[in-house]
């Protein structure tokens, strides 16, 4: 259980550790790496969204001056029917494989057909133009009801829908069908005495980190790869490395370079694998970048979804059904995160009967990848919404409502598990309450919306290790990338256990060689579990040290107690050592200490988040103006109260931008015709008002001090929220996203 | 080879000499011939803001001016801000205001508040977010960022 | 004895039953010993000695790897066989 006690360095705001290197521009990301000799890649994308891939013809390329290499699929080992196990999940290695450079399809625009070294990247784009590629154009499938369709134009012509172990007998662009099924659900409609039942439609967006991908790689002649890239695991980029060049693991060195964004989608390798094989052929490091195009065109976004809910409740006020059916577009490669939107959808509500249908469908777009609690925005979209609607119908307070139906510690999950401790009710207490809920709303066109969102958190292996300095500082070596303060987060776990300021640990984020395995900085696990992995860490050093005190004081270890920083002798011996002080005598005590810890952490513990919003609709523009907005979230424990709030707010942001602006806009060709950001529009913060944020703190049980992940939730509830408050404004109910002007103007009838 | 053009220029108080291309970007001249990498590419075509850069006293993004335009000019860069004792009052108010998480758009956004502060070393709120409109932060919201620089305004 | 919650997908195997209690001191001698019982469900659940691709194996809710058939069962473990989570990390 999580210790009951003050903390002195958890809680408070320490300046982060690498703070100053960011506010310089000293921080090294991936593209400013630089080294002797280097050679610049270029990716040629293919311009057709389904196209079968006739030939490629290479040689005008290959004799234009200043290039040095071209690659393509050819170049990879043969991938056919071999299985790819990257740990945290198996996946075919063709579709690994062709997604980096594509063998026999192009299955969406902009998909890597070939590329290019060459003495600068002008040249190396000159000589991209210069590949000549023909093409046998196919009819594109760009929506997922529309794939879905038994005549649809099949992506994978050997793809056929798996149902947990049983495969169909006939191709399908639907990869996976998945259910859960709890309670009797005919039974649990036949009991309300309200239904609802909508559809609803989501866009496919963007992760829209700042920084696109990169990556150099060397080949060196005694075969050792090492490849620099911006990525949220070295780890999971050196899995899939092995498994995409099928090469030996211990040959490659993967060394994590500051990373600008990911928010899920820098989990998957895009150009690393090319660089690669670049840096192979020449026998030079080569340095590939995408531009902006690229990364809207040639990486995750997130699923576009066609979801139908429906749910039941009494007249007073109890759930007693709920269905849905989920339909998401997994992109060119099956692996949407459907499975995950099926786990949060109900999760919020104690509802005794639910069935949950899922389907993971191909269309003509970039492979999905993970984005911020992926899947559970898409499903809370919905549910929220018709959760309002539930709540409006019998007049109840849509707060209350949920009080009235949350769930809390021992319900079972529609999808098997069982809620320990969990923050729902207490995150909807402290919005309930909250001044933002209970000041007057009323004005003409304004709204007020709430919606709540789950997100299951994961824990996963981490690696930690410290080493003792003579001076009482610590340095840390992690291998979690570090995306928004985990550095000091983490840091800050560890000088809790050894009572030192958290300015007095030095933490480093290493390289694959360089310290034990650890998994992405993803999954709002970071803090979580390699904090775990810290704070055993740190008891390691504790253990030997408390053995060096006894030693200096020739007394028994179980006499030594440590608290507060400070070593003191207990058997009546009047000694006392502060940690800085012991730490200067391990010479003369045997030697240099070093703790560490390999942790695999069961109990991450789910997070949950209620968001209010007041916003105003222009009727003449269509326009959606938020006006104010309160995100309460429980925490576990929050570390580093700033980075919580930072996380409760970005989150927030992507989800108003997701609810009014975020979409990719295609044409019939299957062409995005908006992959720029000023034509796919991120929040600004002129479109921003501040944006509070409510920490609630119920610990969880499988963490040491409490911790529970926090990135991922905040981003649920926004878009059900706004969707409630413009109801709450101008009566229509909007089922489609984005809400942007356009189809704000349709659903008002002004166009 | 493109032919390349002789720049002297002055960076961050410094006189600079460099060869460019006639294609290439301030952008690409600071970061790749300059070595000075704090100026970030997010989409090289003007609409992120994160390779900010103050040229003769006005905001850039330097992805969209020449490396032969900034002859005889005066550039400051996210590397020039600190004193080499102390960092400027804006990187404070952000390290103390936690106002960047990734940190990837914090050269841009540090170099376009010093522009603004530089102008109007009072503004408002919404002052800030009108001008700091054209600086994309994915990460923090902005609302941290935003209390970075009235803070920073406050301090100086 | 070990109780096995029935995938809904796979009830067509258990003539509709969802929750099942079979002896098992392991994740594989359970699935050996339903499969006595309910012919069927060892293909759906494995191949080639592991846990198939796609799916995920909870015991007492805590997700086991591919090798899950050696992990060893308290006697009163309660399992579930889910589909794998893809995609299903983010940020």
């Amino acid at each position: 259980m999580p210790e009951k006690k003050e903390y002195k360095v958890i809680g408070t705001r320490p300046i982060r550790h690498d703070g100053v290197d960011k506010v310089t521009g000293r921080a090294l990301y991936g593209a400013d790496f630089h080294t002797a000799g280097l050679l610049h890649g270029r990716v040629l994308r293919s311009p057709h969204a389904h196209a079968r891939i006739l030939s490629i013809d290479t040689s005008r390329a290959e004799a234009y001056p200043g290039v040095k290499a071209i690659v393509t699929a050819k170049d990879l080992p043969d991938a056919a029917d071999k299985v790819a196990d990257l740990g945290e999940g198996a996946v075919h290695l063709k579709y690994l494989c062709d997604n980096i450079l594509a063998s026999d399809k192009a299955l969406y625009k902009g998909h890597a057909i070939a590329a290019v070294a060459a003495t600068n990247a002008h040249i190396a784009e000159e000589a991209c133009a210069l590949i000549d590629v023909a093409y046998e154009v196919l009819p594109p499938v760009l929506e997922v009801r529309q794939a879905m369709e038994p005549a649809a134009p099949l992506l994978h012509e050997t793809l056929k829908t798996g149902s947990l172990g049983e495969t169909a007998e006939e191709p399908s662009n639907v990869a996976s069908h998945l259910q859960h099924k709890k309670g009797d659900i005919e039974a649990g409609f036949a009991e309300a005495d309200v239904i609802i039942e909508r559809e609803f439609v989501t866009g496919t967006v963007h992760q829209g980190y700042i920084e696109p991908h990169n990556a150099t790689a060397l080949y060196n002649p005694d075969g050792q790869l090492t490849v620099w890239c911006s990525t949220q695991g070295a780890f999971t980029v050196r899995e899939q490395l092995t498994e995409i060049l099928q090469y030996p693991i211990s040959k490659i060195k993967v060394v994590p370079m500051e990373i600008g964004g990911g928010f899920g989608g820098k989990i998957n390798v895009y150009v690393e694998p090319v660089a690669a094989l670049l840096a192979k052929k020449t026998g030079k490091p080569v340095k590939v970048l995408m531009n902006r195009a690229d990364v809207f065109e040639g990486t995750g976004p997130t699923p576009a979804s066609f979801i139908r809910v429906k749910m039941g409740a009494t007249k007073d006020g109890k759930l007693t059904a709920a269905q849905t059916h989920l339909a998401f577009e997994a992109g060119a490669y099956p692996g949407s995160p459907v499975g995950a939107g099926a786990m949060c959808i109900f999760a919020p509500y104690d509802i005794a009967n639910v069935l949950i249908d899922g389907y993971d469908v191909v269309v003509n777009k970039p492979k999905s990848a993970p984005y911020r609690a992926p899947g559970a925005t898409n499903a809370a979209f919905g549910s929220e919404t018709v959760i309002d609607e539930l709540a409006k119908e019998l007049n109840i307070d849509a707060l209350e409502f949920r009080i009235m139906n949350g769930a809390k510690e021992g319900v079972k999950r529609a999808d098997g598990p069982v809620f320990p401790r969990i923050g729902f009710i207490e995150s909807v207490e402290a919005a309930k309450q909250h001044p933002h809920y209970t000041s007057p709303n009323g004005k003409k066109h304004h709204g007020r919306g709430v919606a709540s969102g789950f997100w299951f958190n994961i824990g996963l292996a981490s690696s930690v290790s410290i080493s003792v300095n003579p001076d009482g500082t610590i340095n840390l070596v992690e291998g979690s990338t570090d995306i928004g303060g985990t550095r000091a987060s983490i840091a800050m776990q560890a000088a809790e256990v050894l009572g030192i300021p958290a300015e007095s640990v030095n933490p480093s984020v290493v390289d694959t060689n360089s310290v034990g395995y650890t998994a992405v900085t993803g999954g709002s696990r970071t803090t979580f579990a390699t904090g775990y992995a810290a704070y055993e860490a740190a008891q390691d050093v504790k253990r030997q040290l408390i053995a060096r005190a006894a030693k200096l004081w020739e007394v028994d270890e179980e006499d030594v107690q440590f608290a507060d920083g400070e070593f003191s002798c207990i058997n009546g011996k009047e000694a006392q050592l502060s940690f800085h002080d012991l730490s200067a005598r391990l010479g003369e005590t045997g030697g240099p200490v070093v703790g560490s810890a390999a942790v695999n952490p069961p109990g991450a513990g789910g997070a949950f988040a209620t968001h209010i919003v007041d916003l105003e609709v222009d009727e003449d523009t269509g326009k959606v103006q938020i006006l104010r907005y309160t995100a309460t979230q429980d925490a576990g424990k929050a570390i580093h109260p700033s980075y919580v709030e930072g996380q409760i707010q970005g989150g927030v942001v992507q989800g108003i931008g997701w609810a009014l602006n975020e979409e990719y806009i295609y044409n019939a060709e299957g062409t995005m015709t908006n992959a720029s950001f000023l034509d796919y529009r991120i929040p600004t913060c002129l479109d921003l008002p501040m944006i509070d944020t409510v920490i609630v703190e119920v610990p969880n049980p499988g963490h040491p001090y409490g911790v529970r992940g926090v990135g991922e939730v905040p981003i649920v509830p926004p878009p059900a929220a706004i969707a409630n408050a413009i109801y709450d404004a101008i009566g229509i109910r909007m089922t489609e996203l984005p809400m942007s002007p356009d189809r704000m103007l349709k659903a008002m009838g002004k166009i | 080879m493109a032919r390349k053009t002789h720049v002297q220029t002055q960076i961050n108080g410094d006189s600079v000499e460099f060869l460019c291309e006639a294609r290439q970007s301030l952008l690409e001249v600071l970061r790749d011939e300059l070595q000075l990498t704090g100026a970030k590419e997010g989409c090289n075509n003007g609409n992120c803001g994160a390779c900010s850069v103050i040229l003769d006293g006005r905001l850039v993004n330097s992805c969209l001016v020449l490396g032969v335009e900034t002859g005889g000019k005066v550039v400051e860069t996210v590397e020039g801000l600190a004193a080499p004792d102390r960092l400027h009052p804006i990187q404070d108010a952000f390290l103390e205001n936690a106002a960047l998480q990734c940190g990837i758009c914090t050269p841009g956004f540090l170099m376009s508040a010093k522009a603004l502060l530089d102008n109007n070393p009072n503004p408002t709120e919404p002052e800030v977010r009108y001008w700091l409109a054209g600086n994309l932060c994915r990460c923090t919201g902005y609302d941290k960022i935003v209390r970075a620089v009235l803070d920073a305004a406050a301090a100086m | 004895m070990p109780h096995v919650a029935i995938p809904s997908l796979m009830r067509n195997l258990t003539a509709g039953r969802e929750h099942v209690t079979v002896p098992g001191n392991t994740v594989r001698e359970v699935i050996d010993n339903l499969e006595h019982r309910y012919p069927g469900v060892k293909a759906r659940l494995c191949e080639e000695g592991r846990i198939k691709p796609g799916i995920a194996v909870y015991i007492d809710g805590i997700l086991t790897t591919r090798e899950g058939l050696r992990e060893r069962l308290d006697a009163d473990a309660e399992i579930h066989f889910l589909p794998a989570i893809s995609g299903g990390i983010g940020e």
